[in-house]
């Protein structure tokens, strides 16, 4: 049995579709949604990694390290803004977000 | 080959089954080590592809910093997570017809999804035989050159997202004594030393 693009990219589909769904029964859970996030770009950089060897392409690589570097940037980013909303409102719930509403 | 298919079928259903855990974990503490899971196992998952240094990086980068920093900041707020796992149930059946209908139709773009044959023999930079160079090298050898520009943006986004923390966890607290090192200096003799004439059997 050999293991081809298609099969990474199956374990990809299935990590992307597991990251939108967090993101959609966790609503209230800012951390979980963050969570989910660092999943699909993972998703992401399987896909590109697959392809980069399907195709004897290490530019494919080079770009996936270029994800993971904006993925780390976005999680150090969107966890400190969670601990300085969590110091003014005592809270993480999605719909206490609401500041900006007027 | 089937030493390469049982390991590829080991890491994937580990990632998958951690990747389902994370979401749907009741302890935050838990989903967060179900997420350091998930990336070991598609390191082991890279590996098999045979980007090493990208798979070392996972581990590297993800596991020792930001599953790390997602464990940090789970653990200090002081957060009830059982009030925000209602509505888990609500949303359940939207988020599981989405996902579904979603998994569907990437499943059916993958399975109807056929790569030109030209594209694979003609590469932008093709990928060295590891007999002739490692990974890490081939990696280097373009990484510094062809896409020098996209290596120093990554540098910079990563100071622009240093910075931007620092920046917004940074408070300054009003009545904390500090230590102030050039008033400390700037003391003299004559600003820190009273000399007072007491008179006998009265006091000061």
């Amino acid at each position: 049995m050999v293991i081809g693009l298609g099969h990474y990219l199956t374990v990809a589909a299935i990590l992307f579709t597991l990251g939108v769904f967090g993101i959609f029964i966790n609503r209230k859970n800012v951390i979980v949604i963050l969570m989910s996030i660092e999943l699909i770009l993972l998703a992401v950089n399987i896909n590109m990694v697959a392809f980069s060897t399907h195709m004897n392409d290490i530019v494919g690589q080079v770009f996936a390290l270029l994800i993971l570097t904006v993925a780390a940037a976005e999680a150090a980013i969107g966890l400190a803004i969670l601990v300085v909303f969590f110091r003014n409102r005592g809270s993480i719930a999605v719909e206490d977000v609401n500041r900006l509403r007027g | 080959m089937t030493v390469t298919a049982a390991f590829f079928y080991l890491f994937a259903t580990i990632t998958v089954a951690s990747g389902f855990m994370v979401i749907a974990s009741r302890n935050p503490v838990q989903a967060v080590l179900f997420l350091i899971l998930a990336f070991v196992n598609a390191a082991g998952l890279f590996l098999m592809m045979g980007a090493e240094f990208l798979a070392m990086i996972l581990v590297i980068v993800y596991v020792g910093a930001v599953a790390v920093l997602f464990l940090f900041v789970v653990m200090m707020l002081d957060v009830d997570f059982a009030e925000l796992r209602q509505g888990f149930l609500q949303y359940l059946p939207v988020g599981g017809l989405i996902g579904a209908v979603f998994l569907l139709e990437l499943i059916l773009v993958i399975g109807a999804y056929v790569v030109d044959p030209g594209l694979v023999r003609s590469p932008a930079v093709a990928i060295p035989s590891p007999q002739v160079m490692t990974n890490t090298e081939a990696l280097g050898q373009v990484l510094y050159t062809r896409y020098f520009y996209f290596f120093q943006a990554a540098g910079l986004i990563l100071l622009v997202a240093m910075i931007g923390a620092i920046v917004l966890t940074l408070r300054e607290r009003v009545g904390v004594r500090r230590q102030d090192i050039s008033k400390q200096n700037a003391r003299t003799q004559e600003t820190a030393v009273e000399v007072r004439k007491v008179p006998f059997r009265q006091g000061v």
